[in-house]
């Protein structure tokens, strides 16, 4: 756990949002994903309680929140991973484009391509550079060499690796440093071109250098896709989202505009957080 | 005085110091593995000394033996062994021998002549041998009957006259035996390849005409190509008898005249003798050459007199092409039953039982799946096989009877948990985050295991596997009733259209092993071929597992899980 941001932090947020501080007005954002009434439940723990949120589209959203909160919980929620598990029940609607994710004509493997996600260590595959960033493509039945080359130089262009890589796309991909491990992570999730990115705490286990190589990475990536991203980091939160939601033991106690969440909580606990009182 | 119990204070103090420090835990774990190493060399050490030193040309003895006071017998023999008796002992079996020490020694001698003396060895006393030498001339024959011959050249003689005497003699054996052997040689290609492949194709023709009795099938076409092939191979057959007559009388043509040691003159056609050296009379090198030379032959020939003598290859050929089998039949069947159990069964009280289960398998005595793979896969499932399939070989059974493939498939059965084991634990140490990121682009749970989990988990695969093979290519007990013979008149492998015969039965070394140290009717001759033999097995299944052992760490250095 980071050191907590003091609100001088938000100053430079401001520069980077240029946004007006205020409530959010969802009348000028396409919504993206849409979360209604959400309960989970892990066995008899209720994990999440009546999450109501909007994802604007196009927006980097962070969640921040000390750990146990359940905001990876939340996060696993839109591509469904949440499934994997099976004591997890899960009430409420996720809406994905006004369609409910859990519905029955709902495939699990289309909605993961739709919805990628990155997770807090690197996993790439103990595939070669290439192979990894082509597995995707391979499950959609793509095995056109051309067709792969090309997806996968732009994959990892986007990605801020090509230039690293370019030279030993056939080696092992556990050979890359960790830094680079995630952005080909990153890249390999972009490779099937989703709408969404989930980003659970994507820089956790990377140096400081390393962490702004994907911070600026997030930056880039906002203009193709709604970006969600848990982070333990405050700053980062700061740094590179537009909107930001406070969890707090299940709940989402303030979501709004990042640089006003920081700058001017309504919350007395959102206060008492990001002032590091308590987390 | 004072002192003194300061000193033994000191002691106890550094007594319990070194305690404490865990030094006597260190010696006492690399006591144990010390011991471990020392008595594996150890038992390499023995058989390989005990089976390598057979090969060794023994020079050969030549003396006069008193067997008691009125007689003295001239013996030839190589000293096998040597002990020391008791001499009260002696004199309860009614020897009258004196000596003024309480034990006196006595020699094992390989004197061979079976077919004359009755016995191969013979134990001799060691102060009733005099005039002990050992002349160059002394020869020792190896036959393909009898045993060893010790005893002298005398002559050649050629369809009955007497070609060459004395000296001049042993040169010219050696090139007959060449001559002879190379006949030989032929004919056995003829008896076995040539009217093997012959008979085997009559047998056919046999069972298609049964077949069509069977079946209704008066087809004139049918029955009359069935005759006219059948002619052919007679006619084929004919010919190659005929070739067979000239080449018995060319190979019966020369003989040679020996002595043995009680002075009597016996002839040996050359076509029983394998081989003919003067121990005494070789230099190191020709020793070598000769050790070279049986070592080739016991890895690369057929056994003969009853496995006692010449080679071991259709016990290899079989131990390993059994294990081949089994690990076909067991990787993918274990693996399957793994991926289930691991993936997709529900992890509650019913597959944690089956789970239990499983392991117990593992404990069951061999002998009781070689029981249950007589009644099951050869009676039954062979039966209903031959029912269905081979009616036209009935009653004599096709797969209804042991063979090589219910062996391997026993043995699949034996070594089946070891695999289904290796490949869970192997299941369960791939990363959560590795699925997880396969699911998280779209797979499906098929695709993600297809794609990523067992690849990742192959090298553990290849363990079980490898404990597999361990287990099965020493397993001897449940071979003995699903398959395992002395003696196969053919391997399961050969030139005959289907090629691999997987009804035939086989030979195996470990039963090898058995056969010939207990069941054999010269356990004296055949005692280093037990050595011989079990080194071989060592050797065939560390070459198995080596090459198991290759693939697995190829596997491991692509699948390198990642660092946690």
């Amino acid at each position: 756990m980071s050191k907590p941001t003091t609100p001088t932090h938000a100053i430079d947020v401001s520069a980077l949002t240029h946004r007006a501080s205020g409530q959010i007005d969802f009348e000028q954002e396409d919504i993206c994903l849409e979360v209604q009434d959400l309960n989970l439940y892990y066995g008899q723990k209720q994990a999440l309680k009546d999450i109501n949120l909007h994802i604007p589209a196009k927006r980097v959203t962070a969640y921040i929140g000390p750990s146990g909160c359940g905001k990876s919980t939340l996060l696993r929620c839109f591509n469904r991973m949440n499934d994997l598990i099976d004591v997890v029940r899960i009430e409420g609607r996720i809406l994905l484009d006004e369609q409910n994710i859990h519905d029955s004509s709902i495939n699990v493997a289309d909605l993961r391509r739709r919805v990628g996600m990155v997770f807090q260590k690197p996993n790439p595959f103990p595939k070669s550079i290439y192979e990894n960033v082509a597995y995707g493509l391979r499950l959609q039945g793509v095995n056109d060499r051309r067709t792969l080359d090309e997806a996968i130089e732009k994959a990892l262009r986007r990605a801020a690796l090509w230039d690293e890589v370019k030279d030993r796309l056939t080696e092992n991909a556990l050979g890359l440093s960790g830094g680079q491990q995630q952005r080909l992570v990153i890249a390999r999730a972009i490779a099937i071109e989703p709408e969404v990115l989930l980003l659970d705490e994507p820089a956790s286990a990377l140096d400081p250098i390393s962490t702004l190589k994907i911070e600026e990475l997030i930056y880039e990536l906002k203009n193709n896709y709604t970006i969600v991203i848990v982070t333990h980091n405050m700053q980062q939160a700061a740094r590179v989202s537009d909107y930001t939601a406070f969890m707090y033991l299940g709940e989402v106690i303030e979501f709004g505009d990042t640089n006003t969440l920081f700058t001017n909580p309504q919350e007395k606990r959102t206060e008492d957080y990001i002032t590091g009182r308590y987390g | 005085m004072n002192s003194n119990k300061q000193d033994h204070r000191d002691m106890n103090h550094s007594a319990k110091n070194w305690f404490k420090s865990g030094s006597p835990w260190v010696w006492l774990t690399a006591a144990a593995v010390s011991a471990s190493i020392i008595m594996v060399a150890g038992l390499l050490a023995l058989i390989a000394v005990r089976g390598l030193s057979h090969f060794w040309p023994t020079p050969v003895m030549v003396a006069d033996y008193h067997e008691s006071d009125t007689r003295t017998v001239h013996i030839i023999g190589e000293i096998r062994d040597s002990e020391s008796v008791p001499l009260a002992r002696l004199h309860a079996n009614g020897e009258t021998i004196k000596s003024d020490s309480e034990s006196i020694t006595r020699y094992l001698l390989r004197v061979g002549n079976r077919d004359i003396q009755g016995l191969d060895f013979r134990w001799v006393l060691k102060p009733k041998l005099s005039q002990q030498h050992y002349p160059d001339a002394v020869m020792v024959i190896e036959r393909r009957e009898w045993g060893n011959f010790y005893g002298h050249l005398q002559a050649i003689k050629e369809d009955g006259k007497v070609v060459k005497e004395g000296d001049r003699a042993w040169d010219a054996l050696q090139q007959r035996i060449a001559r002879t052997q190379k006949i030989f040689s032929e004919i056995r290609e003829i008896e076995k390849d040539d009217i093997g492949a012959i008979n085997y194709r009559l047998e056919r023709l046999r069972l298609d005409e049964r077949h069509m009795e069977i079946a209704n099938n008066n087809d004139a076409d049918d029955r009359a190509s069935i005759s006219r092939e059948r002619a052919v191979l007679q006619a084929r057959y004919k010919g190659l008898q005929q070739k067979l007559v000239q080449l018995y009388a060319d190979i019966g043509r020369d003989v040679l005249v020996a002595k043995t040691g009680e002075g009597r003159v016996v002839d040996i056609p050359l076509s029983k003798v394998v081989r003919a050296y003067r121990p005494n009379a070789m230099s190191f090198l020709k020793k070598c050459l000769f050790y070279a030379e049986k070592l080739w032959e016991f890895v690369s020939d057929e056994p003969r007199e009853a496995n006692t003598e010449g080679g071991i290859l259709p016990a290899i050929f079989g131990t390993v092409m059994m294990v081949i089998l089994m690990s076909i039949f067991v990787t993918p069947f274990g693996v399957v039953a793994a991926v289930y159990l691991r993936e997709y069964a529900k992890q509650g009280p019913l597959t944690r039982t089956i789970r239990i289960a499983v392991n117990n398998l593992a404990g069951v005595p061999s002998i009781v799946y070689g029981v249950f793979g007589l009644g099951f896969f050869v009676y039954f499932l062979g039966g209903s096989l031959d029912q269905l399939f081979y009616p036209e070989a009935l009653p004599a059974p096709t797969f209804g009877t042991p063979g090589i493939l219910w062996s391997s498939l026993t043995l699949a059965l034996l070594t089946l948990p070891v695999v289904i084991v290796a490949t869970e634990e192997g299941l369960s140490r791939i990363p959560k985050s590795i699925r997880e990121g396969s699911l998280a682009l779209g797979a499906t749970k098929a695709e993600t295991l297809w794609r990523t989990v067992l690849p990742m988990a192959s090298p553990a695969m290849m363990t079980g596997l490898i404990l597999a093979i361990a287990r099965a290519a020493g397993e001897v007990a449940p071979l003995m009733l699903v398959g395992v013979v002395k003696l196969a008149p053919s391997l399961p492998l050969d030139t005959n259209a289907p090629f691999l015969h997987l009804e035939r039965k086989f030979m195996h070394l470990g039963f090898h092993i058995y056969d010939v140290g207990f069941q054999s009717p010269n356990v004296e001759a055949a005692r280093p071929l037990v050595y011989a033999t079990s080194l071989l097995l060592v050797l065939v299944i560390i070459a198995l597992n080596l090459t198991a052992i290759a693939v697995r760490n190829h596997l491991r250095e692509k699948y390198r899980a990642l660092e946690s």
